[in-house]
């Protein structure tokens, strides 16, 4: 149920907080995001750099980087994910407990961004796991990480707990481990998780 | 210099690690430390066997960021390239664009503008505060001071960064320099920014060192442990500031005297024991000798081109031969081997990777002491993984 | 420091039998190098690390270069015998070979090989670079080279890399494994007759090479699978 605007505000004023239980857990789980220790390349160092004095990513409660993929929530995919790297990758992502979110920071994590071209790069992470925000930049600045973590934040706001587009974790149908690619002798196999990532039509 | 050898003592595997024995009770335990952990600075894994706490054996294990840069400058113009080598050593965007732009005007006799080399150095020097200053504060962290000293070196940072994006509109790619010169030229008011942060370096330096040189714990875990002797070193193509933590005085900036290096008055600090703390030190001093390198090439700075006239930018297509350029980059000696074939693309396209070669003793200084101290030599060693693995 | 045709004449003073070339570099950098005959490469290899005045005790720099095999055409001449129409003796005309020079292009195939060159240096006299290099026999089956890592250090995980990349089998390496891609890996991705994986499965701009690969798998799938699933899978 709904609670009108003005007069939240008003009961409010009289010292009186009215909330929904949705916008009470979302706000908590929204304000202590944290995100997993783990950096790739040069991205990684700009990831840094925000949660230093100067960006101080403190403000948006997710200053606290775990090292272990078990205690975090978020996955900050920092720079050019290898295929040597990238079944790796999958595997801390199968790691995390649910609710867990995927950050693609920086052209390589998105498409394998300058070094597209070559032979041990993955095009973009998204072709094994689900991407929720990505952030275009080599590297992005600080400021956009933090453009991340707001979209993260208002998306994390908008879920809700029943029904259509509630989060994974409160849907018991929803698939929960991802396929590790296997490391062939040319190439990863399979190149992609179909499921998670159809090949987008091209319209030439 | 305390080197150079005695022949007699060059057995057969003398520059082999040595073997270590486990006492015999219990079982070995392997560990595989990476790629993903908290202190490999990025994806590096160590295959770590232990006997109890110690460590009886180590493999590194590489590959996990291989970009193939090598394969993809094959195939791209020379100055395409040079965007790419920026994202070799991701902290040191600056030395990289200079050490490509080296190679590349040794193969084909370009000669560089006065201005030109003074701006090289200015930021060259700049890039090496930085760059030992976030090196240090990620030893400590390692260390176990969550968060501080890196605060502090990210701090100064910034301030440097600020003054590399004004110039070339990056704050770590900064795809600044050209075959003979450089891309823009220094404003004046860049130029009083410049003086201001560099006026503030020895006090960020000052403040550093009573925050850690003689701190109690530092100097526990880190003196007496990870000894690199100077003739492995030398043998071992280690190179840089590890180089010099050993003792060896060799320094590509005294050296070749490239760019115009032999006008400054600099020292080369030098370690006695090769172990974490003499490297921690020997890039402190380094850091307070940078800043006098940059005090003198901001007051001698002349005015000029920026740019050879003669360069030629489009359709650069240097003769066939081969150049090996190198240069003494924070992280050691980064050199660039380019073979042309009189093509629009190099044919060959080498990069020495200071980081990479530095490892290859990883496993002689780990051997015998603790785990925890792993993770401790591996971080004094200042490598980005970027560069390892190409 | 010697020039590299001192460098040269002192190996062959002490190494008997050395086979080293003398190869110039046209280049303005000028930095010629010397070709070493693989089975005396790390006698040779001692004697410029340990010689009192050459001292090159830091090898800096270990490089792969892939030559492939060259496809030569040249012009000969070669003499052919042609039947020709000439005047008999007794006035009549008779078909007689004749002997006649004519131009034709050849193809050779000229042999590849894969090399390696190493860059030393000396810390104790602060000279260099001295450039050696070193040849196999071809680029698929006799690709042995000897190790110089026993001499230098520093040759191990660069040896290892070369390995790798260019498959380049180095004899007395103590740990000849690959370096940068993973174990299971066939291919020697730094050779130039490479061919990468086709995992160019999507580009939202696809153009030149991109565009003839994605056009090549478009056709590829449509013969195989009949037309391509578009609809978006579960996911
Ligand atoms: S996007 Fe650019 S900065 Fe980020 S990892 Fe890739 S190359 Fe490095």
């Amino acid at each position: 149920m709904a609670v009108d605007q003005n007069l939240k505000i008003e009961l409010g004023k009289q010292g009186i907080f009215v909330t929904t239980i949705e916008e009470l857990y979302n706000w908590g789980r929204r304000s202590s995001v944290w995100p997993m220790q783990f950096g790739l390349a040069c991205c990684a160092i700009e990831m840094i750099a925000t949660t230093m004095a100067r960006y101080d990513l403190a403000r948006f409660g997710a200053e606290v980087f775990r090292p272990s993929p078990r205690q975090a929530d978020l996955m900050i995919v920092s720079g050019t994910v290898t295929k040597k790297m990238a079944p790796q990758v999958v595997r801390l992502y199968n790691q995390m407990a649910e609710p867990r979110y995927v950050i693609a920071m920086g052209a390589c994590a998105i498409s394998g961004g300058p070094f597209k071209q070559g032979y041990n790069v993955l095009k973009g992470i998204d072709r094994y796991i689900p991407v929720d925000v990505h952030i275009p930049g080599c590297p992005p600045r600080p400021e956009a990480l933090i453009q991340a973590f707001m979209t993260l934040q208002k998306k994390i706001d908008g879920q809700p707990l029943t029904g259509e587009g509630r989060p994974r974790h409160l849907d018991a149908e929803a698939q929960g481990e991802f396929p590790v690619p296997e490391q062939g002798e040319h190439d990863l196999e399979p190149t992609s998780n179909k499921g998670v990532w159809p090949v987008p039509i091209t319209i030439r | 210099m305390t080197v150079v050898e005695n022949k007699a003592e060059r057995a057969e595997g003398w520059n082999r690690p040595q073997v270590i024995e486990p006492d015999g009770e219990g079982e070995l335990l392997e560990v595989a430390m990476g790629p993903h952990h908290p202190s490999t600075h990025g994806v590096f894994r160590m295959d770590v066997a232990l006997d109890g706490e110690r460590v009886v054996r180590l493999k590194p294990v590489f590959g996990y960021l291989h970009r193939n840069h090598e394969k993809i400058a094959e195939g791209a113009s020379y100055l395409a390239s040079m965007p790419y080598t920026d994202r070799l050593d991701y902290f040191c965007s600056l030395t990289n664009n200079w050490a490509y732009a080296l190679a590349v005007e040794k193969l084909v006799g370009q000669v560089v503008p006065e201005r030109a080399e003074y701006i090289r150095v200015i930021l060259a020097e700049l890039t090496r505060v930085q760059n030992h200053a976030s090196s240090i504060g990620f030893l400590i962290q390692e260390m176990g001071a969550s968060g501080t000293p890196l605060m502090y070196a990210f701090k100064e940072r910034e301030k440097i960064l600020d003054l590399f994006e004004s110039l070339t509109g990056s704050r770590m790619m900064c795809n600044y320099m050209r075959f003979g010169g450089c891309r823009v030229d220094v404003s004046a008011s860049w130029l009083d920014a410049t003086r201001k942060v560099v006026a503030g370096l020895p006090a960020f330096v000052d403040e550093f060192e009573a925050l850690l040189s003689s701190n109690e714990i530092l100097m526990a875990r880190c003196q007496g442990v990870g000894i690199l002797r100077p003739e492995l070193a030398i043998n071992a193509g280690v190179s840089g500031p590890m180089l010099r933590g050993s003792g060896v005085n060799y320094d590509v900036r005294k050296v070749d005297h490239y760019g115009i290096y032999d006008r400054f008055k600099f020292r080369i600090p030098l370690g006695d024991h090769g172990d974490i703390y003499d490297r921690y030190m020997v890039r402190i001093l380094e850091m307070r000798e940078s800043i006098k390198i940059i005090e003198q090439a901001l007051r001698d700075l002349p005015a000029g081109p920026i740019m050879d006239t003669r360069a030629k930018l489009r359709g650069f297509r240097p003769k066939p031969g081969e150049a090996y350029g190198r240069i003494e980059a924070p992280k050691g000696e980064l050199g660039f081997y380019l073979i042309s074939d009189g093509g629009l693309n190099p044919y060959r396209y080498r990069v020495r990777p200071p980081s990479l070669i530095n490892l290859t003793i990883l496993e002689d200084m780990c051997l015998g002491h603790n785990v925890a101290d792993v993770v401790l030599i591996f971080g004094s060693v200042d490598i980005v993984l970027g560069e390892v693995d190409r | 420091m010697k020039t590299v045709e001192e460098i040269k004449a002192a190996i062959e003073a002490a190494v008997p039998g050395a086979g080293v070339e003398f190869v110039s570099n046209p280049s303005a950098s000028a930095q010629h190098s010397l070709r070493i005959a693989p089975q005396s490469a790390v006698a040779v290899a001692k004697f410029l690390r340990d010689d009192a005045d050459l001292a090159f005790d830091f090898l800096s720099n270990v490089t792969g270069v892939d030559w492939p095999d060259k496809e030569i055409a040249e012009k000969v001449k070669v003499m052919r015998w042609v039947t020709k129409t000439v005047d008999g003796p007794d006035g009549q005309k008779v078909d007689q070979p004749v002997e006649e020079t004519v131009e034709e292009t050849r193809k050779r195939i000229e042999s590849g090989c894969l090399e390696v060159v190493y860059h030393l240096y000396s810390v104790g006299k602060k000279h260099g670079p001295l450039v050696l290099r070193m040849r196999t026999v071809n680029r698929t089956d006799q690709v042995d080279l000897p190790s110089l890592t026993p001499v230098w250090r520093s040759a191990e995980l660069q040896e290892r890399e070369v390995f790798d990349l260019y498959g380049v089998v180095f004899g007395g390496h103590p740990d000849l494994r690959r370096l940068l891609m993973w174990d299971g890996f066939k291919d020697h991705p730094m050779r130039r007759d490479y061919v990468e994986p086709d995992d160019f499965e999507y580009e939202p701009t696809p153009h030149d090479e991109v565009l003839k690969r994605a056009q090549e798998r478009e056709n590829r799938e449509q013969r195989t699978e009949g037309p391509r699933d578009r609809g978006l899978a579960a996911g």
